[in-house]
């Protein structure tokens, strides 16, 4: 009973140096297991005095539950710290790059034509498509273009043969559509297009999108407003100036060319716009009666509006591209810069 | 068509400065190029007499002269001119003066004589482009010192407008001034024409044989012209303002009146024409040497000027080379004619030819001025060249003139049009000042197009004059208004937009490559291939329609090789053509070319290249959207650009819809590509067809699975014993799955072992083992029997 003090310091110290659990454990079954010394403290009380056993009882007791709370602080320690040298351990750079295929990206002519796809389709228009391989017929005659028509040399037209060639617009979708459906008729029609002209600002193929609305009653001013507020939604600027310039299309009448004000400089010239401050960007006009006479559309009754548009140019203005022929040259370093 | 600002304004002066009326015509549709002053800036030059010449003493090419500049003292110059001499008119720089790019003129010393100014060449001044050699020689009754800008009236601008083909009637200052009265509410003031009464009888008979072509046909005699006369530097200097070079003076008035009234014309030599000019269309094997010297062989449909001998003139395009006006011309057959617009479309182009003649006839030249236009030609020519003229006689078919044309034009229309009620006064202002005739109707007006409006048929097309007039930007604006309908959308159907998004999330960079392609590459890599051909091509690498995705996504392969981009992977969707243009087909596909390593560069490991499987699970990653992978089947198969071992067909509901493998290494030679390559592609329609998901309810029951290995010979395919399993494995069958595939050690030479592990599962109870066993019994069985396949242990 004497030696209680040394032993109760002696298991301190083993405690406190033990430096794993298992090494705990051992401590724990040397002074407190059914063998323990401690343990074997108490089993010596009898040899005591009855007066002296109740209190040396107490003194082990409550030397056997320091230890004991002392082997569990410890353990918790010892584990806590087994924890942190795992986590340390298995420690990574989450600088490095992240693994797998990285994504690729949309052509910026696709890009673009999504884009006014969808500004027309979310307020009811429809897509529409057609061949590009077309006929004399769907490509001029339904739209006014008789041959020999000054206005057949203004568009320099690829020919398989005296009547088959490429489409030189997305017109003859129109055309079609018009054909095979009853107004009210809300179209765009987004495609390759082809003329015979090859230089800086022209390539022999590029995009369109035309659109197309008929119904009872349609005006100038719907016209005006729909091309408006494209454009406005197009570049995102509710304040870009928009004009209309008098035009020729054999297919309206009548017909206006689209400027804006010059999105590079602001309106202000620059070399983009020719010092204008204006820029060209589409063609418009209200359905010659000619044309809904070829498609069987009562001209009397219906009216309508089309405008058309070149892909490239309104992608060149958009992403501030500067030249044309990129767009077909599908390099990589060209191409990511639009993903 | 280029004019000078200040003809316009003998004709119409707004109170607008010149960048005004530019604007003013562009905003109503005739469209403004360019506005340039008609010389560069120069000061203190003025027109000088040069009154003695000698020869310098210690140059040989230089002479020194005295000129009369009007200040009084005649001045010492030195000139290196061979032309000058004395006597001349000269433009003169006095010292302090400046020449265009600002070349100030200064006192100088030439081999030691004082020389105190310059005179000057056309370039110096930049009057022309080229580098003219020798001084400019004014005319003989030029003004002693007065300025040059003010002798020549050089403060000018040319003004250039684009017209639309609709707009012939604008192709002449009086056209042009119409219109810019028009826009201002001004009267127009043209030169007064009168008609010249005939000093002689005699008349050149003319005899048209093709009215329908040209209804009209008039001329005049004009004898003892003097061909050598100089044009007046007025008509020279506006027909230099309009492009036009000066030639000599019959030719100069013929293309200043056809400036001014809108009229090509053209002149004869009398004494080159034999017997009666003849109108009529030209005969099989016929030739003509026209003006530039040029020979055609004629074609039956081209209208002619001709005589009895022959051809003279391709009507309303050009004349021939031994008709013409020559310096031994004594009398000048002057002729004017209408010929209708499509008498003359399209005849120049065949020709090679383009000619302000011919671009006025197409476009259609008012009918009313033929007479007019010889009245005024003559009047030039007399004043010009003297002579004397005759009687103005010819062919008037008036039946087959253009028809006058009617339109009602209603009031209500042009509203409804508009969206906005103009005042009715404004609406006649505009028709009046346009030249129409106007008489009221009840409804609105009947109105009567003037003869110089071909483009003036119905009443869109006045709708149009007028709110161009008015003003596009003065009209309103506003928002069609439709009914929300709902439409159909098929929920099954892939669209072309999810497909392209599939393929940028599998890493993918979209190329659009031109429809037309090489022959040659598209031989090299489809040698079966039939497809249209450019009649016109720009290029022969351009000149076939592709039969297939492949050539342009191989192109834009070498394209970006040559770039040094090793890693490359790209996709298209577009139209590919097949077959003859009788049985064409226009098909859309998806394709895709895939080359070097399968993950870019990096830090992780993965450093292989991309192989036939990293591409057939991006094509099926497609397929995937459609949720019917079992209506797709890859077949071994062989497609000449591809390696005849790593080539399959793709299938769709039994029906060939694509191809995908690596790119044959005999055509990678015949290319000179170095690198593998790796490509696909499937026809959209097929891909673009899902379906609706149809929901099975969820059983609580165990899976059961079991897995089989087999031993089968190399050349069995897979697919074989995955369609095996899943014949014989029963209704509840759930799952095959592939989990390995092996050879090797372990498995005999030639053969293969194939792992597969298959999940039952019943919808409402528990499935024992017996008739599991009994199932894989008969697909053991069935293995062995279709495909010697053994069961490994």
């Amino acid at each position: 009973m004497d030696h209680l003090p040394t032993l109760v310091s002696q298991a301190h110290e083993a405690i406190k140096s033990a430096q794993s659990v298992a090494a705990l454990e051992e401590i724990r079954v040397r002074y407190l297991g059914k063998k323990g010394e401690l343990t074997a403290l108490l089993k010596g009380l009898g040899k005591l005095t009855p007066e002296e056993r109740p209190k040396a009882g107490e003194q082990i007791n409550q030397a056997k539950q320091r230890l004991a709370d002392d082997i569990d602080q410890r353990r918790h320690t010892l584990e806590q710290e087994a924890l942190n040298a795992r986590l340390a351990a298995e420690r990574i750079d989450v600088t490095l790059p992240g693994r797998g295929q990285p994504g690729g990206g949309l052509h910026p002519v696709t890009r673009t034509l999504e884009r006014i796809e969808g500004l027309f389709t979310r307020i009811g228009y429809d897509v529409a498509v057609g061949p590009e391989i077309e006929d004399d017929y769907h490509n001029f005659e339904a739209l006014n273009i008789p041959a020999h028509h000054p206005a057949r040399g203004m568009a320099d037209t690829f020919y398989f043969d005296a009547t088959r060639l490429l489409r030189t617009h997305t017109s003859p979708v129109q055309v079609r559509t018009m054909k095979n459906s009853e107004p009210p008729i809300r179209i765009v029609c987004p495609g390759r297009v082809y003329r015979s002209d090859s230089d800086l600002t022209h390539t022999p193929m590029f995009h369109q999108v035309e659109g197309l609305l008929v119904d009872e009653g349609v005006s100038f001013a719907d016209l005006k407003g729909t091309i408006e507020d494209f454009l406005h939604a197009f570049f995102e600027r509710d304040d870009l100036s928009v004009r209309f310039r008098p035009s020729y299309f054999p297919f309206t009448e009548p017909s206006a060319e689209v400027d804006i004000q010059c999105v590079m400089c602001s309106g202000q010239g620059c070399r983009v716009c020719s010092h204008s401050g204006w820029l060209e960007v589409m063609g418009c006009g209200m359905v010659h009666p000619e044309v809904f006479r070829h498609s069987g559309i009562d001209a009397e009754r219906f009216t309508g509006f089309a405008f058309g548009m070149g892909a490239e140019r309104l992608a060149m203005l958009r992403y501030g591209v500067n030249d044309l022929r990129l767009f077909f040259e599908n390099d990589l370093r060209f191409l990511r810069q639009f993903a | 068509m280029k004019f000078s600002e200040q003809w316009l304004r003998e004709w119409v002066s707004p109170q607008l400065d010149t960048q005004a009326i530019a604007d003013q015509i562009t905003m109503a549709g005739l469209e403004v190029d360019a506005v340039e002053p008609v010389a560069a800036a120069f000061t203190g030059v003025v027109v000088a007499e040069v009154v003695a010449k000698d020869a310098h003493p210690d140059a040989d090419k230089l002479n020194v002269c005295l000129v009369n500049d009007g200040s009084g003292e005649p001045v010492q110059v030195v000139c290196g001119a061979p032309n000058v001499a004395v006597g001349q008119k000269v433009p003169f720089a006095r010292v302090g003066g400046v020449l265009p790019g600002n070349f100030k003129i200064k006192k100088a010393k030439l081999r030691g004589v004082e020389s105190r100014g310059m005179i000057c060449s056309e370039s110096e001044l930049e009057l022309v482009e080229d580098t003219s050699s020798g001084i400019f020689v004014l005319s003989e009754d030029a003004p002693t010192g007065e300025a040059l800008r003010t002798y020549m009236a050089l403060d000018d601008h040319t003004i250039e407008v684009d017209l639309t083909p609709n707009r012939g009637d604008c192709l002449s200052l009086k056209g042009l001034a119409r219109e810019v009265g028009v826009l201002n509410q001004l009267d127009i003031t043209g030169p007064e024409i009168l008609p010249i009464a005939p000093g002689f009888d005699e008349t050149f008979p003319v005899r048209v044989e093709a009215p329908e072509l040209c209804p009209r046909y008039i001329g005049r005699l004009i004898r003892g012209v003097d061909v050598s006369a100089q044009t007046p530097l007025w008509m020279v200097e506006r027909l230099r303002r309009s492009g036009i070079r000066s030639i000599d003076p019959i030719v100069d008035i013929t293309n200043y009146v056809m400036l001014e009234l809108g009229q090509p014309m053209h002149a004869f030599d009398r004494d080159n024409l034999n017997g009666e000019i003849i109108v009529r269309q030209a005969r099989e094997g016929e030739r003509l040497v026209l003006l530039d010297g040029q020979e055609v062989n004629l074609r039956p449909e081209t209208l002619l000027i001709a005589d009895r001998n022959g051809p003279l003139a391709l009507a309303g395009v050009m004349g021939g080379e031994n008709s013409g006006i020559n310096p031994n011309t004594q009398t000048i057959f002057l002729e004017s004619a209408f010929f209708t617009p499509l008498a003359v479309a399209g005849q120049a182009r065949s020709y090679g030819l383009h000619t302000d003649a011919s671009h006025r006839f197409e476009r259609g030249v008012d009918p009313a001025l033929t007479e007019l236009a010889v009245e005024r030609a003559t009047q030039l020519l007399l004043d010009i060249c003297g002579g004397e003229a005759g009687p103005v006689k010819g062919v008037s078919d008036v039946s087959a003139l253009p028809a006058k044309r009617e339109i009602t034009f209603r009031e209500a229309r042009l509203h409804e049009a508009l969206s906005k009620p103009l005042p009715r006064e404004e609406v006649s202002g505009i028709l009046t000042r346009l030249g129409m005739q106007i008489s009221d109707l009840a409804e609105g007006w009947q109105v009567s197009v003037p003869s110089w409006r071909f483009d003036i048929a119905i009443e869109e097309d006045l709708i149009e004059e007028v709110a161009r007039i008015h003003g596009y930007n003065n009209l309103p604006v506003r928002r069609p208004a439709a009914r929300l309908a709902l439409k159909p959308q098929g929920e099954a159907r892939i669209t072309q937009a999810r497909l392209r998004h599939q393929m940028v999330a599998r890493g993918y960079q979209e190329a659009v490559t031109y429809s037309f392609v090489a022959p040659d590459l598209q031989a090299t890599l489809l040698p079966e291939a039939v497809s249209p051909q450019l009649a016109n091509p720009i290029s022969t690498d351009l000149s076939v329609m592709r039969a297939s995705l492949f050539p342009g996504l191989v192109r834009a392969l070498m394209h970006n090789l040559n770039r040094q981009q090793t890693r490359v992977r790209l996709f298209e969707t577009g139209l590919v053509f097949n077959g003859p243009l009788d049985d064409l087909n226009q098909t859309p596909m998806l394709g895709a070319i895939v080359c070097g390593s399968r993950y870019p560069e990096g830090w992780s490991g993965d450093k292989q290249n991309a192989d036939f499987y990293d591409l057939k699970g991006d094509l099926e990653s497609l397929i995937a959207l459609g949720g019917q992978p079992d209506t797709w089947r890859f077949e071994a198969a062989e497609h000449p650009s591809l390696h005849p071992g790593q080539c399959a067909r793709v299938m769709h509901n039994e029906q060939t819809v694509g191809w995908m493998g690596r790119l044959h290494p005999e055509v990678r030679g015949k290319l000179g590509l170095k690198v593998d390559a790796l490509l696909f592609e499937v026809r959209l329609d097929a891909l673009s067809e899902g379906a609706i998901p149809a929901f099975e309810p969820l059983s609580r029951q165990p899976e059961v699975r079991r897995d089989l290995a087999f031993t089968v010979a190399e050349d069995v395919p897979v697919q074989a014993l995955l369609d095996m399993a899943r014949a014989y494995a029963g209704e509840h069958l759930r799952q095959v799955r592939l989990f390995d595939v092996y050879a090797g050690k372990g498995v005999a030479d030639g053969h293969k072992s194939i792992a597969l592990g298959l999940t039952w599962q019943h919808p409402s109870r528990t499935l024992n083992d017996d008739e599991i066993n009994q199932l894989v019994d008969v697909i053991v069985t069935q293995a062995r029997e279709q495909h010697s396949a053994e069961l490994r242990s």
